[in-house]
């Protein structure tokens, strides 16, 4: 115990002496990299889970929704506020507005006091002004209508308007209210009213279709066990929609990106593990002299592993906290520039990602440092009388196994994944060893050059070449963190630049859709008098399909559940002659001009392959009570975001002609002619108009956004490769120390021997310039052509700006981190041995 | 290969003897023997009663810890420790009670009070040895190993250093063992070993 106590004393004492001299600062620097980047992702997903989750809810204006046909029963509502929970009631059913003579059929929502229990409900005072956040529900005797309900009766608000057998005055222009949901269905023009003026209409007599709702919010402990005890009661009528079932998709979504960054993280971890098993080498051989001088002196090994211990465990802790305050900040930093990105503001992060930066550095320490720092305790007595004496060497196993293992661990706990995690080591060990090697080609053809060149850069290159090893993990680490920056900066302005521009000059701003056959002219012209370009028309048939071959849809396997809705729903069906611009075949051929053989139908690959069905099926479908029978004769693949009208099902126009069907159409139109949209549905009150400006808009900005937060993580990256260059170097410092002293012993001048530590490292930048510039160009090449298909042309500033970076950043680095080497008097050197 | 053939000798409590001997006499290896920092392949040393070869590293530790001084030619003070500090390392090893106070008078005995507070850089190689010729006998050891003491110092320090240590050794009745090839220390010793070729040639 004693010993245990002492131990303790004098390691903390000799650390505290190392930290004023310097000692630690590439450890603690390396391992604070770690800890900020682990950290400061770690807060970030976890509040960008917390904010999805919100949102999620936001969907269901609940945490907790129950949908049922029948109504449901209200004692529920009672037992739920018995339990703390809010609730609230919702009818929603459709049913004919009137003013004066004009109608409209709307989506009428009828909601309690409470109303929405996530989210909010945004109005405006009229239409075109402002929209605000309403404060509760609409008052008894009003009604919130939305724009389209207000465009078609051609009324603003102030009017009075008819809804069953009660007057309505409108009070407020519906804007946005949380649980409407996106897509055709619901694209029916909507109202908000209270829930207490249904008795006034008599709307709901028998056989109205009327969808009842109930919301619950709570704490989710509360909603958890609340919807565990009710849910055994339900009956099988009754939907119940948690947060889950909401945000599902979303949340995937999330929770890859999330990954992505903790991958991200992840690539600076392992620079800074590498890093971290440098210095501590190189402090633990520093330590050898101390460790013989205490065993001689009497100390037991206990006492060595402890005093070590100590140092190790409070390196780590001092490391954790600066690297967590340093990532906190970071995500300050992160979440500024993600603002917006989510609709709610980012909630306040959990105290979990502190436990991951703390176990990062440990996890790191013990993997990397403590094989070199446990080795201590075995270094012989006998040194203080014999220099040369060194302990043994750990085994590779402790070495190599400690490392793997603490990898192992830190990706399992940012995937949780054991077949990722596999995965990811394996490519990593493999991914390591090819770089490596690479870094090792470049060194030898770099070192080559040296017979051709002046004394201070065949030093210089000698160096390199003789640190071999050394010199190609500092290529590779530093030029691996200068790689990714490339990608994310150069790279990446490239490809967006690209895409954007399609988008910006091409893309449609609005759909028109529910266009009558004899409508188009009169459409066309209403456009075209505005200024606007002709719209061209899309036909779009509604058709149900039924079987597949000589199976009925119902009997058939799926692939996938959604393969089973897929193919069961309602369709909307085109016919076309060409192929849009924005499809391309896959398999089997598209129809030729003027085919006037039996039906053909292309499908998209990815809902045929979750359907099951492939070229050469007949697929029969139900159009308007009619039966057609196609053939499939190709598979296309779509890109959904050219924001075209695209479907799945293509036909023949042979097949489609001449069934009952509507037209839709997408244009572009400036912001200032955007009042033509208003004529137009006043013109042709059947037609709706659905602006997607928004979603392009939210669509550009996440990309920014994720690019930009992306970027920054990978500042981390190139900071870890920066410590591992100083680490390499200091772990040469005291033989280059001595070599200077030799070289300026016999006669070399001090700003040669500074010339050839200039020339070594802006090599040595040299090379990882060039390895970060082929890197990108590489990744480049082949997200251009996976991701975006474009056809990426090589950026010449690619290379320029990735040496020029490698050589002044590694240069100037270099001679600063080795500088101390030269400016030892050479006398101090020669006499210390 | 053999460094050390046939050695054997005795010495009595409160003496001191040096060890004399060529570059690779071996001279050095023994002393690692009697102070257990090193174990031999053949033969027994016994330390204080305490027969060394039948002791752990651990347990020959122990030993040193209560019993043991030492005196290297390259100091070997800890760098990131106080001359103050230095001196209390074996005390506080040993459990010594208040072994701050002890250091300090030991180190105004070896006339540096004024340098308690100075690291071992900010020292001359003679305050060097003063401080670890303190640490040597902090402890009150039983016996005391050095190892060419003055062989890292100019002549007129290394004499002031040969003066200390006997005072030293005197005041404390500890038993001197020391390596040298200083003629002027080695005839200072009550009895000098000399060794040629890993054998004991001379016993005077």
């Amino acid at each position: 115990m004693k010993t245990f106590r002492r131990g303790i004393g004098f390691g903390l004492r000799a650390l505290l002496r190392d930290f004023r001299a310097g000692e630690l600062a590439v450890l603690s620097a390396a391992l604070i990299i770690a800890v900020a980047s682990v950290t400061a992702i770690g807060f970030l997903t976890d509040r960008i889970g917390q904010a999805v989750a919100l949102q999620a809810a936001e969907v269901l204006a609940a945490d907790l929704r129950l949908s049922s046909p029948q109504p449901l029963d209200p004692a529920r509502l009672a037992q739920a506020r018995k339990r703390g929970l809010s609730t609230a009631t919702l009818l929603s059913f459709p049913s004919v507005v009137f003013s004066g003579e004009d109608s409209v059929l709307a989506a009428i929502n009828a909601v309690s006091d409470g109303y929405p229990l996530r989210g909010e409900v945004r109005i405006a005072p009229g239409l075109l002004a402002d929209p605000h956040v309403a404060a509760g529900v609409p008052p008894r005797g009003e009604l919130w209508l939305d724009t389209a309900v207000l465009a078609r009766l051609g009324i603003d608000v102030g009017a009075q308007v008819e809804l069953g057998a009660a007057m309505f005055r409108v009070s407020a222009v519906l804007t946005y209210r949380p649980d409407q949901t996106p897509g055709f269905a619901s694209l029916a023009p909507a109202l908000i009213m209270n829930i207490d003026d249904i008795p006034d209409t008599g709307l709901l007599g028998e056989g109205s279709r009327v969808s009842h709702a109930q919301l619950f919010a709570g704490t989710r402990n509360e909603i958890a066990s609340f919807a565990v005890d009710i849910e055994p009661q339900l009956p099988a009528s009754v939907r119940l929609l948690d947060r889950g079932d909401a945000g599902r998709e979303l949340t995937d979504a999330i929770s890859r990106a999330g990954r992505f960054l903790a991958l991200a993280s992840l690539v600076s971890l392992l620079l800074a593990a590498v890093a971290i098993a440098m210095s501590a080498r190189r402090y633990a051989e520093r330590r050898l002299d101390t460790a013989a001088l205490m065993k001689s002196l009497g100390a037991p090994q206990r006492f060595v592993v402890t005093s070590s211990l100590t140092q190790i465990i409070v390196i780590g802790m001092v490391a954790s906290l600066l690297g967590t305050v340093l990532g906190l900040a970071a995500e300050r930093a992160l979440s500024v520039l993600l603002a917006g990105l989510l609709r709610n503001d980012l909630p306040v992060p959990s105290l979990k990602p502190l436990a991951l930066g703390f176990g990062t550095a440990l996890i790191l320490l013990a993997g990397f440092a403590l094989p070199s720092v446990l080795r201590l305790s075995t270094t012989p007595p006998l040194r203080v009388l014999r220099r040369d004496l060194s302990p043994p060497p750990p085994g590779a196993l402790m070495t190599y196994g400690a490392a793997m293992a603490a990898l192992g661990l830190l990706i399992y706990w940012s995937v949780r994944d054991i077949k990722l995690v596999l995965i990811i080591v394996g490519g990593t060990v493999l991914t390591g060893a090819v770089l490596f090697l690479v870094g090792r080609l470049l060194i030898v053809v770099l070192a080559r050059g040296r017979s051709r060149v002046g004394v201070a850069w065949r030093y210089g290159l000698a160096n390199i070449a003789r640190r071999g090893s050394d010199s190609a993990v500092q290529v590779v680490a530093f030029g691996l963190g200068l790689m990714v920056l490339l990608v994310l900066t150069l790279v990446r302005n490239d490809l967006l630049a690209g895409w954007r521009a399609t988008l910006d000059t091409q893309a449609p701003n609005h759909f028109l859709i529910n266009i009558q056959p004899d409508e188009r002219d009169s459409v066309r012209d209403t456009l075209v008098a505005e200024g606007l370009p002709a719209p061209e028309f899309v036909p779009l048939v509604r058709a149900r399909m039924t079987r597949v071959g000589n199976d009925t849809v119902g009997e058939r396997n799926y692939r996938s559940d959604r393969g089973r809705r897929l193919a069961g729903r309602g369709a909307n069906l085109t016919y076309a002659e060409k192929l849009s611009a924005s499809n391309r075949i896959l398999a089997g051929e598209w129809w030729p001009r003027d085919y006037n053989g039996p039906p053909l139908v292309s499908v998209e690959i990815d809902a045929a392959r979750e359907m099951s069905i492939g070229i050469g099926d007949l697929l029969t479908f139900d159009i308007a009570g009619m039966e057609l029978a196609a053939t499939l004769s190709s598979l296309r693949e779509v890109k959904w975001d050219s924001f075209q009208p695209n479907f799945f099902m293509v036909f023949s126009p042979n097949a489609l002609q001449d069934y009952p069907k509507t037209f839709i159409a997408s244009l572009r139109v400036p912001d200032d002619k955007r009042g033509a949209l208003l004529k137009l549905v006043r013109a042709h009150p059947s037609v709706s108009v659905i602006d997607i400006e928004a979603v392009l808009d939210q669509v550009r900005q996440v990309i920014d956004k994720a690019a930009l937060a992306v970027q920054s993580v990978f500042l981390f990256t190139l900071a870890a490769g920066l410590v591992v260059l100083f680490a390499a170097v200091q772990s040469t410092l005291n033989e280059r120390r001595y070599e200077s002293a030799l070289l300026r012993t016999f006669g070399a001048r001090r700003s040669t021997v500074f010339a050839g530590l200039a020339a070594e490292f802006v090599a040595l930048g040299l090379a990882a310039g060039i390895f970060a510039a082929f890197g990108a160009s590489v990744v480049g090449g082949l997200a251009a052509r996976q991701l975006f298909d474009l056809n990426y042309q090589l950026d010449p500033m690619l290379w320029l700006f990735g040496t020029l970076t490698g050589v002044v950043v590694v240069g100037i680095s270099g001679v600063l981190a080795a500088r101390g080497a030269v400016n030892t008097p050479p006398i101090r050197t020669l006499r210390a041995g | 290969m053999t460094i050390l053939d046939d050695v054997s000798f005795h010495i009595e409590r409160g003496r001191s003897v040096a060890i004399c001997g060529p570059s690779g006499s071996g001279k050095s290896t023994l002393l690692a023997l009697l102070a257990g920092l090193d174990e031999a392949t053949g033969g027994r040393v016994w330390l204080d009663n305490s027969e060394l070869g039948s002791l752990d590293e651990d347990g020959r530790a122990a030993l040193r810890a209560r019993r043991v001084g030492f005196v290297f030619q390259s100091f070997h003070l800890v760098p990131s420790l106080t001359a103050l500090e230095n001196v209390m390392l074996p005390l506080e090893l040993d459990g010594t009670n208040s072994p701050r106070h002890r250091a300090a008078e030991t180190l105004r005995a070896v006339g540096l009070a004024q340098r308690t507070g100075h690291y071992p850089n900010q020292l001359s190689g003679g305050e060097k040895q003063r401080v670890a010729i303190a640490r040597a006998f902090a402890g009150r050891p039983a016996v005391l190993f050095a190892d060419e003491p003055t062989g890292n110092l100019d002549s007129v320090t290394g004499e002031k250093i040969i003066d200390l240590l006997f005072d030293l050794n005197r005041l404390h009745q500890a038993t001197l063992v020391l390596v040298t090839h200083d003629e002027k220390l080695a005839s200072r010793c009550d009895r000098r070993l000399n060794l040629s070729a890993g054998r004991l040639v001379t016993d005077s």
